[in-house]
């Protein structure tokens, strides 16, 4: 397996040692870090916002309390744009997160309440509900070949009609403090009780050290192969500024109550659906649905597989942000989950996903979710009212997406 | 005064970074029929949007004189108003309205108090299908006809707007060939009424049948322009290529093996009216180092036959048997015929080939990503190389595999196709019209790759409607017609006109 190219091609095999030429000249230089910055618009959209906000709230923003508050209020939206903007750049929609959210909800408290059941059994139960939901969707989607809109449309109404049904009418509290950790459990103290907690510092550390690493190490691979990468100077200062970031965001998190438990939750996701996303045959499989779903077709996709386990997996995490905010309120509600899709569908533009399917990426929605994060928290902390708030998020939506349409056309795209 | 309808006078138009036009000199005669070749790529297109004003005045250097009056066109209805009228190649009519509706598009039949006559709008666009020659009901939909139709319709919306000069871009691109004679005898009869005509084309044939004078441009200059008399095919391609093609079609020694691939009974239906017979019967066989070639008309099915056995990905109710090296085997599945060593690249390369907003590497690995996978991750850096070697070997001009490919010309995303499918490696690759819509030098290189597959020992089918290319290269052509097999030749026997009259034998009835 190790040359896999047939003997067809006469050309000689070139490998490494293809400099370019023009490396070492400042516009050369120049121009990686405008692409760079063109590429990573969103990055500094999110910075700006967070600028912005530190000094209309006097710093509140960026203290650590609300640092800590940011992530664990924005979490179960986070886990959905990670779904969501898979299911987008399949091509697809899902506008029934929200109401599965709630009905798993409901489902965890008749377990983990009702039935007294061991809170990780009601954990597990609950995703298999949220898997099933997914199934169900999947198969109407995949299989039958009804659009997604459609089918999550009636999701949306089926599963807000069935959280009413098994809550009957009533909220269902109080979880057990396990299930409760869920949505507002922090990990800190392990070493002892200091001002400063050592091990988010650490973490916080490790996570610096293992990003260098990463990233060198991808670094050096592709110059084996050839490949062009950005000037050095610039990869370092991209490295310094975001290690930066990390350790801010570490130590506010330290001088608080620790690692949010939720956060442990999301990194993994992050992590474990960036490498899903980017490097196994299954996402590329996504991407290339999203593309041209008809050239994938004809290349040998599986296309109707993969349409039917995105459902799935966006079934899933639908009752894992479900699970999150049931165990953050600490009450299974009939109203819990109401608007979750708009915001997740919101990340997910907002992060440079394209409606037409093909482009996006988990990192981007994240951070189109932190955006819509800051902006609720932000104004919130200016006293700025529900109304207006909703009015600000719906006009960022609009200028994100149309930023990016402006974009394109400038790059010359049809 | 001049007889000229029309003089483009030094036109240049740059994009960022490229000059598309350079000093380009176009004069058109009132009342004749005009052509403009090049290769893809060299222009043609960009001059016709000058002159159609998609470039507003200001955009371009130079000057357009038309009826002996400098203009500068704002837009297209700018142009439009001037009574010139482009037709492009993709069609611009909307599917689900009628032939009436469409070519009163815009332009709508108003009766009293500003409402749309319906039977005016239906009258007078039967007097223009009348002119065309189309005999359909105006209140037909424009998704039940054929493209030869469309076209026509294209051309009867043209002439409700009192068309002065016609500009005609590709127009029998899509279409078979009797279609085509009959779309070029409207453009004569149109002559005849007067209307002037800017003919855009790649078929030479088609050009030498028309056309009254012929402008020739290569890299966005104008080369020379050739009156009707001295026009000869040789001429008109050394002038686009810029050197003597004396070989259209390289050569190819043929080392033919033992069978890859047999067929027996292939039958296949149409998809939604499965009573349809599409593939009647088919029976063929493709040997190692073979090139076999499928000849047929439009609508022969040839198509059919081959998205049906790959994968069934088109009809119905589908029969037959397939054999692999003498072994039975089946396709019911893309993945199932691909996985058994057959590859098909498509006639339609930006609906069913390419993803046209990833690079040219994630192209190419699409079909194999399995062979780029270590421990359940593609190695995306052993695909950067995979990716770099066909670019390089395959000559596919772009300034790194990390380009879109819906940036490329038909040549180059023609190219990323075929590896494609020459990295997925297969031992029986069908190639359906892998030329269409490419310039003359594009497909030399194309044959090219095509004679080093087989070479390689790989089977070659290859389905195209250019007749003189299956001979050039094809080692045994197959005659297709309504669905059946009629005819099988070697290619020292298959003449032309041998061809051609199988491929319009008709069905005992």
């Amino acid at each position: 397996m190790s040359n896999p190219n047939p003997p067809i091609l006469e050309e000689t095999h070139v490998g490494g040692g293809n400099v370019n030429p023009v490396e070492n000249t400042f516009t050369d230089r120049l121009s990686h870090v405008l692409a760079d910055l063109g590429k990573n618009g969103i990055f500094i959209a999110l910075i700006a916002v967070v600028v912005l906000f530190s000094i209309l709230t006097n710093g509140i923003l960026l203290r650590p309390q609300n640092i800590s508050n940011l992530v664990v209020q924005n979490g179960y939206i986070l886990v959905l744009a990670i779904g969501m903007v898979m299911v987008i750049i399949a091509g697809h929609i899902d506008l029934s997160v929200g109401s599965v959210a709630a009905f798993v909800g409901a489902c965890s408290g008749v377990f983990a309440v009702q039935w007294g059941l061991p809170w990780w059994l009601s954990v597990i139960l609950s995703l298999g509900i949220g898997a099933l939901v997914g199934v169900w969707q999947g198969f109407w989607v995949a299989f039958v070949g009804i659009p997604a809109f459609i089918v999550t449309l009636a999701g949306m109404l089926i599963f807000r009609g069935l959280a009413l049904v098994v809550l009957g009418n009533a909220n269902i509290g109080s979880f057990p403090a396990e299930y409760r950790a869920l949505g507002n459990g922090f990990l800190s103290d392990v070493f002892g009780d200091f001002e400063i907690d050592p091990l988010t510092l650490g973490v916080g550390a490790l996570a610096i050290v293992i990003l260098i690493v990463q990233q060198v190490r991808t670094r050096r691979g592709r110059q084996k192969y050839g490949q062009d990468v950005e000037p050095m100077a610039w990869f370092i200062t991209k490295l310094v500024l975001v290690s930066a970031a990390i350790g801010f965001f570490a130590y506010s998190l330290a001088s608080y109550k620790g690692i949010p438990v939720t956060l442990i939750i999301l990194a993994v996701l992050v992590l474990v659906y960036g490498i899903v996303m980017n490097r196994t045959v299954f996402g590329r499989h996504i991407y290339a649905i999203g593309g041209n779903r008809h050239a994938a077709e004809l290349s040998g996709i599986k296309t109707r597989r993969v349409d039917f386990w995105l459902f799935v997996n966006m079934g899933v995490l639908a009752a894992l942000a479900g699970l999150i905010f049931t165990a953050r309120l600490n009450l299974a509600g009939p109203k819990a989950g109401d608007g979750f899709e708009l915001e997740a569908i919101s990340a997910a533009f907002i992060g440079g996903a394209a409606v037409q399917g093909g482009v996006g990426t988990i990192g981007g929605a994240i951070v189109g979710g932190l955006i819509i994060g800051v902006l609720n928290n932000g104004m919130s902390i200016l006293g700025i009212g529900i109304e207006w708030q909703q009015a600000v998020k719906g006009l960022v939506l609009l200028l994100a997406v149309a930023f990016d349409v402006y974009n394109k056309r400038r790059s010359g795209g049809q | 005064m001049t007889t000229n309808i029309l003089e483009m006078r030094g036109i240049t138009k740059t994009f960022p970074g490229v000059k598309a036009l350079s000093n380009v000199n176009l004069e058109v005669e009132r009342g004749e029929v005009h052509a403009i070749c090049g290769e893809n790529g060299a222009g043609k297109s960009t001059l016709m949007k000058v002159l159609s004003g998609v470039y507003a005045h200001g955009t371009y250097g130079g000057d357009i004189v038309f009826e002996n009056e400098t203009v500068e066109f704002k837009d297209l209805s700018d142009s439009e108003a001037k009574g010139i009228v482009i037709i492009h190649q993709e069609l611009a009519l909307s599917p689900y309205l009628s032939i009436a509706e469409n070519i009163f598009l815009n332009n709508e039949q108003k009766g009293r108090g500003g409402l749309i006559d319906w039977n005016k709008t239906n009258f007078e666009a039967s007097k223009l299908l009348a002119r065309v020659g189309l005999r359909e009901n105006p209140t037909t939909k424009i998704m039940d006809i054929g493209v030869g139709k469309q076209q026509l319709v294209e051309i009867a919306k043209a002439l409700s707007k009192e068309v002065k000069l016609l500009i005609l871009d590709e127009p029998t691109a899509a279409l078979n060939d009797e279609d085509s004679d009959h779309l070029l005898d409207l453009i004569l009869h149109l002559k005849g009424q007067g209307i002037t005509s800017i003919i855009i084309s790649h078929k030479l044939n088609e050009i030498k049948k028309v056309a009254d004078s012929v402008t020739v441009i290569r890299d966005g200059k104008t080369i020379e322009t050739i009156a009707k008399a001295d026009v000869t095919e040789d001429r008109i391609i050394k002038d686009m290529v810029g050197r003597d093609l004396e070989h259209r079609y390289p050569d190819h020694t043929p080392h033919i093996g033992e069978e890859l691939l047999r067929v027996e009974d292939w039958t296949a239906h149409h998809p939604q009216d499965s009573s349809r017979v599409m593939v009647d019967n088919v029976n063929l066989n493709v040997r190692a180092g073979e090139i076999v070639g499928i000849a047929g008309l439009m609508g022969a099915g040839r198509t059919e036959f081959a998205m049906s056995l790959f994968g069934q990905s088109y009809g119905s109710r589908i029969s037959g048997k397939v054999f692999l090296r003498g072994e039975e085997i089946k396709t019911r599945t893309v993945a199932e015929a691909i996985g058994h060593g057959i590859a098909y690249a498509t006639e339609d390369r930006k609906t069913y080939g390419l993803n046209l907003i990833e690079d040219i590497k994630r192209n190419i690995s699409m079909a194999s990503l399995k062979k780029l996978e270590r421990y359940g991750l593609v190695h995306d850096n052993e695909e950067y190389a995979v990716a770099n070697e066909y670019r390089k070997s395959m000559n596919i001009k772009a300034p790194s595999v990390l380009v879109k490919t819906g940036k490329l010309s038909g040549g180059n995303q023609q190219k990323v196709v075929l590896s494609k499918w020459i990295y997925a490696d297969p031992d029986v690759l069908i190639l359906d019209e892998p030329t269409r819509g490419i310039d003359v030098g594009a497909k030399y290189e194309i044959y090219t790759i095509i004679n080093r597959l087989a070479a390689a020992g790989k089977g070659i089918v290859m389905i195209s409607s250019e007749l003189p290319e299956l001979l050039g290269i094809c080692d045994r052509v197959y005659a297709l017609s309504e669905g059946r097999i009629t005819g099988e030749l070697p290619v020292e026997e298959a003449t032309p006109e041998a061809m051609l009259k199988l491929m319009t034998m008709e069905k005992p009835r």
